[in-house]
Formats: structure tokens, C-alpha cells, sequence
């Protein structure tokens, strides 16, 4: 036993899984929160909230390869792309569904989720596009090398999620975001315009999407199902942080990414999916309202 | 200063408040009594724009507030302090504070405002990294009263300020209205607690099953036989 714990645990490998688990984490928690503010603010489950994240793919791919324009602009125009998809998805179809059943919902979104996949395979077809853009990788210690577009995803990410939480709590804005998730009703009592608010939102769910794609862009192939590989999980991970709440939602980011990490290390890399899922629905059974979930 | 003319309103089909007639007149207390289920909040919910006018028309300063849009209605001067507090419980009393002054007129004299609230209640100014939610009743109605007067209003609607405190808290509460009316605030007040709420206002609207069935001054119904059976049961 203690042998096995050595060679494995004590390895360098296990240390860079570690880290590439955290890397992974902020691109999730970056997701995660996007999703968290749109649930909480407009109370709705943006189930299409991936394909977005494909849609943005296809931006940047788009702009970056077919057209040529520089990276960091093509990023730019990515992100302000999905935020104004994320503002027309909430005013042409989620504006409508509020305050409805949450099945109707449901369905308005997971409507949303087969169309935008149809529209981007008739529109781009299902071959797997990319980026072409390889950073390489460097080295940590003598052993430990990263992928430097992971790094750079994790360190957009972080700063993302750290500009948010400044605006969430020094801005009026930022104040009504999260006041409103606690108090729907009473927000007119503060001059709040609801409507504007849920836009705003919106697009700001939006526009971390487009980043989200942006980083994802640089690690994998863009194709009309790319949601798959990520969208359950940032669902897993919000449910498990208990939905709308930012702060759970975050660290449940980085232990669902930790987790498919570690897995993929002591077996195949699905696998550490596999054990991510599994830990989910334990999770589940234990505490259904998620891990952070607070006494309302 | 607020003048309500023939208001209708309720939820959905059901009426809660029908042909209802008040005038508040510039630095007045006037209180709204009656007993549960009479439609005192849907009145106060239907001046502030929580709930849509179903008739009737209600106009602060000579301004018809019916025809703006709801969220518009605290720039004209309107603030409620709505029943049950309905405090941000997960923020901090500061935090709920900011949230009062998030219309765009207000923002510039937030740090005004902040100094006025933090007087009026030092112990709001102790607990402003607190987080609401864990506050006691008689401190969360302060933070409460405090988010409402954030927006300089000047007309006060409270929906029961005093409920579900404790005796010598609820003396506090109306003591605080006093001071509330020497700034020279209008007030308009919801209450259960008939007997003190008449000696802090000016006048007062009995409301029963969505009427207003009688109105005068407090001590024309604290002499009424009918209210002191009623209300106040002596
Ligand atoms: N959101 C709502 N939906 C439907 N009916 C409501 C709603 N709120 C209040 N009512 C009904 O409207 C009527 C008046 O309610 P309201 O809250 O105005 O009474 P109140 O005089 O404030 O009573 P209390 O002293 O208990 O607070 C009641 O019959 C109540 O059941
Ligand atoms: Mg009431």
C-alpha cells in the first residue's frame, strides 16, 4: 500500500496533474459563474448556455483563420459577439418564459440548445476546425512542463472571475445583480429596473461565454458538439455549488476539475470523468441542494 | 403632497382595495389601520408600484405617478419601508444600504446620505459589515427604515414597522417616527399597534375588507367607542 502511495502520489506526474487540474478550474469557474449569474439574477437555466460557448468558438476561429485579423482583436470581437447573442436570446425567447413554469423554461432553452447546434452544422459543417494557434508548452521544474495556452486560459480566466467579483461587490450594479437574486419583488422599491437588469445580465453571462471560447479555443477543435464536452459539466458544477450561489460555484470548479484531473491520472483520462460524475451524484444524494447551499 | 383618488387594485382577478380615497398632505403622519386582510399593503404596494392600478389615479406633488414607470416612482420622492423588512439578508447592512441609493439621482449624495442614516442609527454604523440576515428584528427594521431614507425621500411609507418586535423595541420604533417627522419628513404608516400609532400621527384612514370606511384625526378615533372595541380593546 505504501508503495503504491509513493509511486503515485509522490510522483512529479501527480503534481502536474494537480496543477493542470487548476488550470482546467478556471476555465470552468469562469463558465460556472456566468451560468450561476444568469440563473440567479433572471432565475432561469440558460440550458443553451454551451452552445453559446460553441457559437464563440466559431467566432474566433472565423475571425482569427478565414479572416486574419490578430488574436487578441478577434478575441475582442468574440466576446462582444456572444454578448449580444446572450442580450437577443434573453430578449426574443427567455423575456417571454419568465416567470413561467420551470418545464416551459426548460424546454425554451433546451429548444434553443438544438437549434443553435443545427444552425452551426448547416452553417459550418461538422468538421472539426482549429484555431492552429499552438503556444507550446514550458517548463515549471525539470519535470513538470504546462501547456502555456492552459496557463494563459487560467490566467484570463482568474482575472475574468476577479474583475467580476469587484464589479459584483463595489459597483450599484453589481449590487442590484446580487440583491435582486434575493428579492425579486422589492426591487422596484429601489428604483431598479428589472427588465434592464436581466438585459444587462445577460450579456454579461454573454460575454464570459465569449472569453470562455476564446480559451477554449486555444486547447481544443471547434465543432457544432463541442458543447457536449463541457456543458454537463458546468451544469455539474453549479448544481454542486448550489445553483446561484457564485461563491460554491467556484470552489465546486475547481474540485470537479481537480477530480477529472486525478482520475484521468490513476486511469484513462474519460475516466476521471467518470469518477467526477460519480461524485456528483453522491454528492447529490447527500446534499441536493448542493454542497454550499445556504439555509434560505 | 400624495394625493390617492379612487384607487382600485388586487391580484390577478381578486380585488383587494377598491375606490380608496387619501390625501397626505405635506409634513403629516397619516396612519392606515385596520385589521388583517383589510388591503392595508396592497394600498401601499399600489402607491409605490409594486402591484398595477386597476382604477384610479394617484399623483405625488401634483404628479401623476400612475402613468411612469413603476421603478420611477422613488425618483418623485416615494420611499417604502415594505412589511416583514425585506432586508438583502446575505448582504451587509451596508451593502443594503447602497442598493436604497441605486437610482441614478441618488448616487452623487450617497456618502450624504450614509452620514445621515449612520446618525439616525449608530448602530448601524457599528454593524455596517454585518451581514443583515443576522441581525435582530429590531435592528434589521432600523436597516430597513435606514435603505428606504437613502433616497432623501419626501414621503415615508412603513407597512408595520413595529410587528413582530419586541415591547420596548416597538417604543423605540414609534420614538424613531417622531424624529423621522421632526426632519421634517411626510409620513404615511401601516399599523396594527392602533393605540400608539394614533399618538404619532396627525390623522388617520380605518380600512376594512378593501374600504375605507372612516376617517379623522387621532383623537377624533381614539374617542370612538366603535375603534376602541375594535382596535383597541378597552
Ligand atoms: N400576492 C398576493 N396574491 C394574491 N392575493 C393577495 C396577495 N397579497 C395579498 N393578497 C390578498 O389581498 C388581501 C389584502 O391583503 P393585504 O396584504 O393588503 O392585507 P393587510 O391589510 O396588509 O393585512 P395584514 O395586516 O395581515 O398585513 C388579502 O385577502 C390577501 O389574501
Ligand atoms: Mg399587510
Amino acid at each position: 500500500m505504501m508503495e503504491i502511495i509513493n509511486e503515485y502520489v509522490f510522483s512529479v506526474f501527480f503534481v502536474e496533474t494537480l496543477l493542470n487540474g487548476l488550470l482546467y478550474g478556471g476555465v470552468l469557474a469562469l463558465l460556472s459563474l456566468g451560468l450561476n449569474l444568469i440563473f440567479g439574477v433572471i432565475d432561469v437555466v440558460w440550458i443553451c448556455y454551451a452552445e453559446l460557448v460553441m457559437l464563440g468558438m466559431y467566432t474566433i476561429y472565423f475571425m482569427h483563420v478565414r479572416y486574419g485579423i490578430p488574436l487578441i482583436p478577434s478575441s475582442v470581437i468574440c466576446v462582444l459577439m456572444v454578448a449580444l447573442l446572450g442580450y437577443v436570446l434573453h430578449r426574443i425567447i427567455i423575456a417571454h418564459v419568465l416567470g413561467k413554469a420551470p418545464i416551459n423554461q426548460l424546454l425554451a432553452t433546451g429548444g434553443v440548445l438544438f437549434f443553435l447546434q443545427s444552425i452551426a452544422t448547416l452553417m459550418f459543417g461538422v468538421e472539426f476546425l482549429s484555431l492552429g494557434v499552438s503556444l507550446g508548452s514550458f517548463q515549471l521544474t525539470e519535470d513538470i512542463y504546462l501547456s502555456k495556452s492552459q496557463f494563459v486560459a487560467f490566467i484570463v480566466a482568474a482575472a475574468a472571475v476577479a474583475g467580476m467579483y469587484f464589479f459584483l461587490s463595489r459597483s450599484y450594479m453589481g449590487a442590484a445583480i446580487r440583491a435582486i437574486s434575493q428579492d425579486r419583488e422589492i426591487m422596484i422599491l429601489m428604483g431598479v429596473d428589472a427588465n434592464r437588469l436581466y438585459g444587462i445580465t445577460s450579456a454579461i453571462g454573454g460575454g464570459l461565454a465569449g472569453l470562455a471560447a476564446c480559451l477554449l479555443a486555444l486547447q481544443f477543435d471547434v465543432h457544432p458538439f463541442v458543447g457536449i464536452s463541457f456543458g454537463p459539466i458546468v451544469f455539474m458544477v453549479c448544481v454542486m455549488g448550489g445553483l446561484g450561489n457564485l461563491v460554491g460555484g467556484f470552489i465546486a470548479a475547481f474540485v470537479f476539475a481537480e477530480l477529472i484531473a486525478i482520475g484521468g491520472y490513476f486511469a484513462d483520462l474519460e475516466w476521471g470523468t467518470v469518477l467526477a460524475f460519480c461524485v456528483f451524484v453522491i454528492t447529490m444524494f447527500i446534499r441536493p441542494e448542493g454542497l454550499f447551499a445556504r439555509k434560505s | 403632497m400624495l394625493v390617492i383618488d379612487d384607487v382600485t387594485a388586487g391580484y390577478g382577478d381578486f380585488t383587494a382595495l377598491r375606490n380608496a380615497s387619501i390625501e397626505v398632505k405635506a409634513g403629516e403622519a397619516v396612519a392606515v389601520i385596520g385589521p388583517n386582510g383589510a388591503g392595508k399593503s396592497t394600498l401601499m404596494r399600489a402607491i409605490s408600484g409594486m402591484i398595477p392600478l386597476k382604477g384610479g389615479t394617484i399623483t405625488m406633488e401634483g404628479q401623476s405617478i400612475s402613468s411612469i414607470p413603476a421603478h420611477k416612482i422613488v425618483e418623485t420622492g416615494i420611499a417604502h419601508v415594505p412589511e416583514n423588512r425585506r432586508l438583502f439578508a446575505r448582504m451587509s447592512v451596508e451593502e443594503n444600504l447602497r442598493v436604497g441609493c441605486y437610482a441614478k439621482p441618488f448616487r452623487a449624495a450617497f456618502d450624504k446620505r450614509l452620514e445621515f442614516v449612520y446618525e439616525l442609527f449608530p448602530r448601524m454604523k457599528e454593524r455596517r459589515n454585518q451581514l443583515a440576515g443576522t441581525m435582530s428584528g429590531g435592528e434589521q427594521q432600523m436597516c430597513a427604515i435606514g435603505r428606504a431614507l437613502m433616497s432623501d425621500p419626501k414621503i415615508l411609507l412603513m407597512d408595520e414597522p413595529s410587528a413582530g418586535l419586541a415591547p420596548v423595541i416597538v417604543q423605540q420604533v414609534f420614538e424613531l417616527i417622531r424624529r423621522i417627522r421632526a426632519e421634517g419628513l411626510t409620513v404615511l404608516i401601516v399599523e396594527q399597534n392602533v393605540q400608539q400609532v394614533l399618538k404619532v400621527v396627525d390623522r388617520a384612514y380605518l380600512l376594512e375588507a378593501g374600504t375605507i370606511r372612516h376617517s379623522g384625526s387621532s383623537a377624533e378615533l381614539l374617542g370612538s367607542e366603535d375603534i376602541r372595541k375594535a382596535y383597541i380593546g378597552v
